[in-house]
């Protein structure tokens, strides 16, 4: 399953191009924007998913996304620094945050319960600082990358039309679904499975376990990062809440539960339940509906847990791939 | 009064205050983390919850504050309840890491159905107590009956768990979870219990909480995480260990708060956590093997 087969080549690349032309074909400006969100969230769980389908469950995910954001709309406006060079220093950092609490929990093994709650620590730590910082960051107010002239300037990676930002948003989620495959056929997804088993049997095998959880933990946080920014530089808006903190954390873990954790497009499928199940709330019930949205996810949630822990994406697969067995024994 | 100026004394009387809250909010968690081996990641939206039931009873029922307080800290007990049976007892054979996801949905389903039931306006009990002066320090009358409150929850905790047939039971399960199901002890009675009393702990210190605190359905976030990593560093299910930790944190927030923002106060706090993990993982008190 790991190779697409053949016969299926042409199918995905009809696929890609319906979704490349169809939406700007269309091009109305609100399901653009729904478009966008989903391919950007869809990425920043993606990113999550990582790391969470070896068994490494981040709370802290909310840090990352909100140092992307945050280093990249500063970096441009107190130095100038045009985003394509804030973009990477944003994900440098990350890595480096990821690098400074990472290491230390793989190397005393902190894993599962506890490797969940220092990292919601690190979460918890990256919104108090962006409040504490009020004087630079806008505090809990938010923060707003200044503006070009006219709106629009591929230096300042910025852009008034939606075409051009569905167009990047699609390639950063394809290029987040190809890390994905990347990892599925290499190496490291066999030592991490092994890990995420046994870690004593892994590291009696010859597997470095610090090492080989340390690399997909710096590739999880970079893309995270990678997400906040991109998000920043779309919304023209941040605020601590929005990519950072506790709630963000949890709503990723939540998003890739329902969608699948262990399929590649499992939390693709997350991000469009709950951004289209939030907006039909939105619309269906207006301003009356605050609440509703989170009420519904959460009780998801647990219903997913209980019952369909493979999530939504994941468990039509198995089902699809059980059918056939049986039917052919 | 040399290098201890008022203000540094203030702040460490209030730490301690604020530690004896925090003592009791961990107690509750580490009693259920301890014997069931589950962590309620929703724990702090009981407690809100029980703020909310404080506020109905007291104010918009008029009981008054000692009636009130009984009646939530037996509403909170129920959700325990229900929360161990309807989230919980289906998930115990599976990953401990999805029963906190679990818990961690019941969070969002929590903060979500007080939006939806309450709405988003900040309330408070309306009671003012007064502000006690004792040789130029300070302090805040409600903090003190909280600390005293918490600190006789805590020893009736004690007595309950030493002294009582079932407190024994839950003793002896939290040391082996097999062996006492093969010794004839009901062990679904003995969780069901267990959630209970640590769900009454959480109302207990919501009934605390509400003296000095508005409440609105995010009030959880903002003691939640701490006390997590109260528990956590306390290491978790050891209550001795949770209850030394949460004065730990306490002084941190209140001292640091002092000096720079409280902001800061909390971000010095997590990074001591995070500092802490790595110095010793299993805990302040845990025997190294």
């Amino acid at each position: 399953m790991n190779a697409i087969p053949k016969g299926k080549v042409g199918l995905w690349a009809g696929a890609a191009a319906a979704l490349v032309i169809l939406p700007l074909a269309w091009g109305a400006p609100y399901p653009m924007h729904i478009m966008i969100t989903i391919l950007i969230w869809s990425f920043a769980y993606t990113s999550w998913s990582m790391m969470g389908r070896f068994g490494l469950v981040s709370l802290g995910h909310g840090g990352f996304m909100g140092v992307g954001a945050y280093v990249t709309a500063l970096a441009w406006n107190n130095l100038g620094l045009s985003p394509w060079l804030g973009i990477p220093l944003g994900l440098l950092c990350a890595a480096l945050l990821a690098l400074v609490v990472a290491w230390p929990c793989f190397r005393f093994r902190i894993t599962g319960h506890y490797f969940a709650l220092v990292t919601l620590a690190l979460s918890g730590i990256v919104l108090q600082v962006i409040v504490a910082t009020r004087g630079l960051t806008g505090g809990s107010l938010g923060y707003t990358p200044d503006r070009v002239p006219g709106g629009s300037s591929i230096i300042a990676f910025q852009f008034t039309d939606k075409a051009t930002w569905y167009l990047i948003a699609l390639v950063v989620w394809g290029a987040g679904l190809a890390i994905w495959y990347a990892v599925e056929r290499s190496m490291m997804r066999y030592a991490l499975e092994a890990i995420s088993e046994d870690e004593d049997a892994a590291a009696a095998a010859g597997v470095n376990v610090t090492a080989e959880k340390l690399k997909i933990t710096v590739i999880s946080a970079m893309m995270t990062a990678m997400s906040g920014a991109l998000y920043c530089q779309y919304q023209m808006f941040v605020s601590p809440d929005t990519v950072s903190g506790i709630s963000v954390s949890l709503q990723m873990v939540f998003a890739v539960v329902v969608g699948g954790l262990y399929v590649a497009l499992g939390p693709t499928i997350g991000a469009v339940i709950t951004i289209l199940l939030g907006e039909a709330l939105r619309i269906g019930f207006g301003p009356s509906a605050v609440g509703w949205d989170n009420l519904i996810y959460g009780l998801l949630l647990v219903v997913f847990i209980i019952f369909l822990p493979q999530g939504i994406l994941g468990s039509i697969q198995s089902a699809l791939r059980r059918t056939p067995a049986r039917a052919s024994a | 009064m040399g290098f201890l100026d008022i203000f540094l004394v203030e702040a460490l009387v209030n730490g301690l205050l604020l530690g004896g809250v925090l003592a009791l909010l961990a107690l509750g968690l580490n009693l259920i983390f301890g014997v069931i081996d589950v962590a309620w990641i929703c724990y702090a939206e009981l407690v809100m919850f029980g703020m909310y039931a404080m506020y109905y009873f007291a104010v918009v029922y008029g009981l008054g504050y000692w009636i009130a307080a009984p009646l939530s800290i037996a509403g909170v007990g129920l959700m325990g309840v229900a929360l161990h049976l309807l989230v919980i007892s289906p998930l115990l054979a599976s990953a401990p890491i999805n029963q906190l996801l679990a818990t961690g949905g019941v969070l969002f389903f929590l903060q979500s159905l007080a939006t939806v039931m309450f709405g988003i306006d900040f309330r408070n009990l309306g009671i003012r107590l007064p502000t006690i002066e004792v040789a130029d320090v300070f302090i805040s009358y409600a903090r003190l009956l909280a600390f005293g409150a918490a600190l006789a929850g805590m020893v009736a905790l004690y007595l309950f768990l030493t002294r009582t047939y079932v407190g024994t039971a839950i003793r002896a399960i939290s040391q082996d979870r097999q062996i006492m199901a093969l010794m004839g002890v009901d062990t679904r009675r003995i969780y069901v219990i267990t959630s209970a009393v640590g769900g009454a702990l959480a109302g207990l210190a919501a009934c605390l909480l509400v003296l000095q605190y508005d409440v609105h359905p995010f009030v959880g976030l903002s003691f939640g995480p701490i006390t997590f990593m109260i528990c956590v560093m306390g290491g978790l299910g050891n209550m001795i260990g949770g209850f030394i930790a949460a004065f730990i944190f306490a002084e941190i927030i209140s001292v640091g708060g002092l000096y720079l923002d409280l902001e800061w106060g909390y971000v010095f706090a997590f990074v001591f956590f995070i500092a802490m993990m790595f110095v010793r993982p299993e805990g302040l008190l845990a025997r190294r093997s």
